[in-house]
């Protein structure tokens, strides 16, 4: 304990000296957030200087090893670090699908190479990832893939196409899961990463019901990628994808509600005013109930992963709780918001931030593994109902 | 850790196989309830608690008893809610226990409750919803003591009960948290009638009238005016404790229905084979674990002394509440007919859940409080 109580001092002293002020504000919508990159717009001098000096100590990812550029810090110690920036109001230095999806795949599946050198570029923020898992004719069924790979020797020979690609035509590089047998549905399927900027890709943006196009269609015509860019065996990237989804659900779950412990009633009384009508009041009271009470289950969700406790289908449980609240949450502030909340486009309304924000969640409850997918899979896994 | 110590563990571990055996619905429950008993549960049993140290588990260590948590007693009521297993144990051994903790009457009645000869209850409701604030029930300075009147219900084993604490206001108007006082009044005191009343789970709550009954001062627990304070741990231990029975009861009624889904075919094929029944047999998996969370987090903040344990627990007790309706209803409803029949055991979950969500305020009560702390 003595051990960490200086670490808890000295990552202080360092948070003080090193986070710029700009950065100790409140994100104030989507905008804020870091996605690194090579082509990243940085929003001021602070964000990118906030990002250099916590990728060279490695704590964007603390909890990965220093070899990969990680802090390399315990369990504890990361948590000394979150605790610290939260008590500085320091904003995380970057959000990337490098950080919660592929690196910790990458750790499990890839090769000494590989690990050394993505996961430090994804530590550093240097290449910005995006993911190409669904396709056109495979959403809830994603095994169904046809994105054909064929071996060419020295390299696989990508055609086909991927939606709902997350920032697509902002990302430097994809992990992407392709077809290389039409043997298995499962066991036909690698897991591949290479450069956006390769010949023969290219991106087109979905507009999306919230008026933004966070989503790309992404067209793959005869794209060459080096077989040394191969993540896992041949043929079995299904189980790669596999472990990654878990980490995607558990991120999804945690999204709007990992770091809001605070009542919804709370934040609204205090952005609009007292909640007057009684049936709102009682709406938001229960909803509060149910975020608190989920709250409380996210926190033990972490100790009993930690603890090797957790049902591996649990994430899906999480994942479905976690964005179904989260629809409603957004439901409620519209709700609470009244008219206002519909302006689309106003100053006051901050550009439809209200509405703009709960059309979002809507998919929610739709990326990742739908809703009624993360039931059947509870209902097959955990309560091993027939024929599930 | 919101994971269970190894030492918590080792408790569920002891205490499940023997709730399941010594607490089953038939040899407890069905059997009180055919003979008509008038307290509702068995003796032998609650002897059988006091020799595995239950009913001392929350009595401090410095007064004879184990010194344990509510995370402890939520861990042995999650099995007594799985096996619907009736017992004075949440009134006598956890509210009752927790309201006596540091009071005069604490030596007096510790010993009882620890050996399993003593039942006691807790009077706070005065009408149909619970609201201690608004407790009107009087208690005037008489001689050396006081003069209780008034009228209490919802008492749990208040007509078994050698001991009833009883909520008065000695000063300050109803709604008001300053002036009530909290007193231990010995069954058989004069002017305390008592009508023993049979509930939809054949559990007895006492309805209790108050005729000027003269207590000495020394029935006072805590302060004359503060008796808001042991009524507050009570509650709290109390409503934290009914969390856990509640996620038990959730528990064994899922557990009994997505049994049923793998045996019971219509239509040439399991019940459980349709997607239809897994859905919201999985939604409901995933209510039960989250109510299950906020028992625990509840039981947690009560046991380090937290701030937060008020809110915590009115969170837990709304969530388990309503958990453990959706897993009753949903239970009734997957076994079809069968499921309204007395024979079978699915109902007398319903009805016990529909008892004990009520008890120390229901879900819209406590969704209301969540409001309240929360400053809205």
């Amino acid at each position: 304990m003595a051990d960490l109580d200086s670490f808890r001092t000295e990552t202080r002293a360092w948070l003080e000296a090193n986070c710029p002020p700009e950065m100790r504000t409140p994100m104030r919508n989507e905008k804020d957030y870091c996605w690194g990159g090579r082509d990243f717009a940085f929003q001021s001098p602070g964000q990118k200087q906030w990002l250099d000096a916590m990728g060279a100590r490695g704590w964007t990812v603390p909890d990965w090893p220093k070899e990969y550029g990680g802090g390399g810090l315990s369990a504890a110690e990361t948590k000394v670090l979150k605790q610290e920036m939260a008590a500085l109001g320091a904003r995380v230095p970057l959000t990337s699908f490098g950080i919660s999806m592929l690196g910790p795949a990458l750790l499990k599946y890839g090769t000494e190479a590989q690990k050394k050198r993505f996961l430090t570029e994804i530590a550093l923020g240097q290449i910005r990832w995006c993911q190409g898992y669904s396709e056109p004719g495979a959403g809830s069924d994603l095994a169904g893939l046809q994105t054909k790979a064929e071996d060419r020797g020295d390299h696989y020979l990508v055609n086909g196409q991927k939606v709902w690609t997350s920032y697509a035509d902002e990302a430097d590089w994809i992990f992407c899961l392709v077809r290389t047998s039409t043997e298995s549905k499962h066991k036909g399927i690698s897991f591949l990463l290479f450069d956006m900027e390769s010949p023969g890709v290219s991106t087109k943006p979905i507009l999306l019901i919230s008026g933004n196009s966070p989503f790309c269609e992404t067209f793959f015509d005869d794209v060459q990628v080096p077989k040394d860019q191969l993540v896992g065996e041949e043929n079995r990237g299904w189980d790669v994808a596999k472990y990654l989804l878990g980490h995607e659900r558990e991120m999804i779950s945690g999204m709007g509600l990992g770091g809001e412990k605070r009542a919804l009633g709370a934040v609204l009384a205090e952005a609009i005013g007292p909640i007057d009508d009684p049936l709102l009041r009682a709406e938001i009271a229960h909803f509060d109930v149910d975020a608190l009470a989920f709250a409380a289950m996210s926190e033990r969700f972490i100790d009993q992963l930690k603890a090797g406790e957790a049902h591996p289908a649990f994430p899906s449980m999480m994942k479905y709780a976690g964005t179904e609240l989260n629809k409603r949450r957004h439901e409620l502030i519209v709700a609470a918001g009244g008219s206002d909340a519909l302006e689309w486009d106003s100053e006051r309304s901050r550009g439809g931030k209200a509405a703009r924000e709960w059309l979002r969640t809507k998919g929610n409850s739709i990326e990742g593994g739908t809703s009624e997918v993360q039931l059947g899979i509870v209902a097959k896994h955990i309560l091993r109902l027939p024929g599930a | 850790m919101m994971i269970l110590t190894d030492d918590q563990k080792m408790l569920h571990d002891s205490i499940a196989p023997f709730m399941a055996e010594e607490g089953a619905i038939k040899r407890q429950l069905r059997h009180w309830r055919e003979i008509g008993c008038k307290d509702g549960f068995g003796h032998g049993l609650w002897k059988q608690f006091a020799e595995l140290g239950l009913t001392a588990m929350l009595i401090p260590e410095a007064q004879g008893g184990a010194g344990l948590g509510m995370v402890e007693a939520g861990v042995v009521l999650e099995e007594v809610g799985r096996n619907l297993t009736p017992s004075p144990f949440l009134t006598t051994a956890v509210a009752a226990v927790r309201a006596l903790e540091g009071s005069g009457q604490a030596e007096r009645w510790f010993p009882g409750i620890a050996s399993g000869d003593i039942v006691a209850a807790l009077a706070v409701d005065e009408g149909r919803t619970h609201d201690p604030a608004r407790t009107a029930c009087e208690a005037r300075r008489s001689g050396n003591g006081f003069a209780l009147s008034g009228v209490k219900q919802f008492v749990v084993h208040g007509a078994s009960a050698d001991v009833i604490l009883i909520a008065a206001r000695t000063a300050g108007a109803a709604g008001e948290r300053e002036g009530i006082s909290l007193f231990a009044i010995e069954r058989g005191a004069k002017g305390l009638g008592i009508e023993n009343v049979t509930l939809a789970d054949t559990s007895k709550a006492a309805r209790l009238t108050l005729d000027n009954v003269e207590v000495d001062s020394d029935a006072l627990i805590g302060e004359v005016d503060g008796g808001w304070a042991p009524l507050s741990r009570a509650l709290h231990a109390g409503r934290a404790g009914a969390a856990a029975e509640l996620v038990g009861i959730a528990a064994g009624a899922s557990d009994m229905t997505f049994e049923y889904l793998k045996q019971r075919k219509q239509f040439g094929r399991l019940i459980g084979e349709y997607q239809a029944l897994q859905h919201r047999s999985a939604h409901c998996y995933g209510e039960i674990e989250i109510a299950r969370a906020a028992a625990l987090k509840a039981a947690q903040l009560i046991d380090a002394g937290d701030e937060r344990a008020e809110l915590m627990v009115s969170v837990a007790k709304a969530k388990a509440g309503r958990a453990a309706a959706l897993a009753v209803q949903e239970g009734v409803q997957m076994h079809g007919g069968i499921g309204m029949t007395d024979e079978h055991d699915i109902g007398l979950y319903m009805k016990r859940e529909v008892v004990l969500a009520e008890l120390f305020g229901g879900p819209r009560f406590h969704a209301g409080r969540v409001a309240e702390l929360s400053g809205y």
